[in-house]
């Protein structure tokens, strides 16, 4: 059986592979979208606090799920606020149609 | 279930790759910022779903709030703001970081291996430094902090220090499992990203910016270690190297290496190296009539904007001529510097706020062949990104930063408050040629005098 972390680290050191690749592809016209996307991304951090929000021993409030909570909330507010920016500043890009 | 699972975060991964991907033109993009948010859809459901026993309420609430204020956020935000809003967004992936971390370390029902352990102390310092950095990064673009670096003796040494006391509390914390020691190697880490960020400052911001994006990326993944979750090591793996070649960038724009970025400084070592040759120089001065008038009968033009540009809201006047040029015949261009704005690509969007077509925006690498063969250059709100002595003067401190060529074109106007010096504190010889004409004004002043003598 290979440890957990084994399996984890290479799917890590693939992405990273992938994201140097598909980032020196992005047109540096967008790369203020591009770090406005990377934010919504990295709310993906949600998963890891949603988990933390669980009924431990028969109690929903804990430390472990409050701190979980205000997590949710502020990955949330990366996740809307990153995609919606970046949406509103693509369509400033997008060709007028006169 | 658990492949179904593991199926779905596949799935949400490939998508949040394709939203990267889709960047690599302005008509992709927008199909690929969906499948971004279909990505995160799939994340959050899938998750929701495997859990065991979750609070709903709780997770529900905390969605609708936050979503609520980040909704408000990118409807408001104005895209002069938007590296303040860049560096909050940062400091709220590292705080949450920071809070699963301790949450998992407080979770009762939960042993953690030695593994996981030193997964969670180093998703939880890294968070914490991007937390703390990201809110003194925000400081300095919004002004609140002053944006001057701040420098004093032993600076490198207490970070030292305190590193070193971080990594003990966390070896403390793997040997004893104590909270309390874990918390300290917290505590540590959250005042470590101040006095890390503290000494950078001014014209370095952009690349600060771009590493607290890589930072906040490999928080996320550093997360993703600790719960074994495949999802969040692929989207923080692909963040963490789209901030660290976005930092690459912007150092190479500035011919700065990485390290003496991180050590700072830049303002002081630039007053000690001065380099303006003193004694009374001449420079040719006009009015705004006389710049249109000399653009509306070029056959090109090529304007370079800087940010002093976008501070002066007079992107939108600048189209307006550009578009009257346009209409009389003249080949009218944008020339952008990778560090024209404040953060990457932020000059992009300002002009593409303006209504300027993409098509007409060139980036350096594209349009510096041109400049010869241009009759006339307007530079406006910009200052160093043109200034010669970085191609001829080997004891300027900006030798071998890469320039828009500006000076190589036929005729130079440069529309300026004064001539006072820009961020790098140097004097640009630009300004004295004798091609060089200087319209003295506040740019979105002089902008619309160019729309009025442009006009017939």
């Amino acid at each position: 059986m290979v440890d957990p972390f084994i399996t984890s680290f290479t799917i890590f050191v693939l992405a990273v592979f992938v994201g140097y690749h598909v980032v020196w592809n992005v047109t540096p016209a967008l790369h203020t979208p591009l770090m406005a996307v990377t934010n919504a991304i990295s709310g993906i951090i949600i998963v890891g606090a949603m988990l933390q929000v669980v009924d431990i021993n028969g109690s929903e409030l804990s430390i472990t799920s409050v701190l979980g909570t205000i997590g949710i909330f502020l990955a949330s507010i990366n996740i809307f606020g990153g995609f919606l920016v970046t949406q509103r500043m693509l369509d400033m890009f997008k060709k007028k149609k006169k | 279930m658990e492949n179904l699972s593991a199926i779905l975060y596949l799935v949400a991964a490939v998508l949040f790759i394709l939203a990267l991907k889709g960047l690599s033109s302005p008509t992709s993009a927008i199909q690929g910022n969906r499948y971004g948010m279909l990505g995160m859809l799939i994340a959050v459901v899938t998750t929701f779903l495997i859990m065991d026993k979750p609070v709903l309420a709780l997770i529900a609430g905390a969605i609708v709030a936050g979503g609520a204020i980040g909704a408000w956020k990118a409807k408001t935000v104005e895209m002069t703001g938007m590296p303040e809003l860049v560096a909050a967004m940062h400091s709220l992936v590292g705080l949450s970081a920071v809070l699963i971390a301790v949450a998992a370390i407080f979770h009762s029902g939960v042993e953690h291996t030695g593994v996981q352990k030193i997964e969670l102390f180093i998703g939880a310092f890294i968070g914490a430094i991007t937390f703390t950095a990201s809110v003194v990064a925000y400081g300095k673009l919004s002004g609140k902090f002053g944006a001057k670096a701040v420098n004093f003796g032993g600076q490198h040494l207490l970070n030292l220090v305190l590193a070193l006391a971080m990594v003990g509390f966390g070896v403390l914390y793997f040997l004893s499992d104590s909270h309390a020691a874990f918390l300290m190697m917290v505590a540590i880490a959250l005042v470590l990203g101040v006095t890390l960020i503290i000494p950078i400052g001014g014209a370095d911001m952009p690349v600060v910016v771009s590493m607290l994006n890589s930072y906040s990326g490999w928080a996320a993944a550093g997360i993703g270690f600790t719960l074994n979750n495949p999802v969040l090591i692929i989207a923080g793996a692909c963040v963490g190297s789209s901030g660290a070649i976005l930092s690459y960038i912007m150092c190479k724009a500035m011919n700065r290496s990485i390290v003496s970025v991180l050590l700072g400084g830049f303002g002081a070592e630039v007053a000690s190296g001065g380099a303006a040759a003193s004694g009374p120089k001449n420079y040719k001065s006009g009015s705004a009539e006389d710049a249109a008038f000399l653009m509306g009968n070029a056959d090109s033009v090529i304007i370079v904007p800087g940010y002093g540009l976008a501070v002066s809201r007079a992107q939108h006047a600048l189209q307006e001529f550009a578009e009257l040029l346009h209409e009389k015949g003249v080949n009218v261009r944008y020339a952008i510097h990778p560090v024209a704005g404040r953060m990457p690509g932020h000059m992009n969007v300002l002009l593409a706020e303006a209504e300027v077509p993409y098509e007409r925006v060139q980036e350096m690498e594209e349009i510096n062949s041109d400049f010869a063969n241009t009759d006339v250059v307007l530079v406006i709100g910009a200052n160093d990104v043109v200034n010669p002595a970085a191609q001829k003067d080997k004891s300027s401190p900006i030798y071998g930063m890469p320039i828009l060529e500006a000076h190589k074109a036929r005729t130079v106007i440069v529309v300026k408050r004064s001539m006072s010096v820009g961020y790098a504190g140097l004097d640009n010889e630009l300004f004295y040629m004798d091609k060089t004409m200087m319209v003295f004004g506040d740019a979105k002043k002089v902008v619309e005098d160019l729309v009025k003598g442009g006009g017939h």
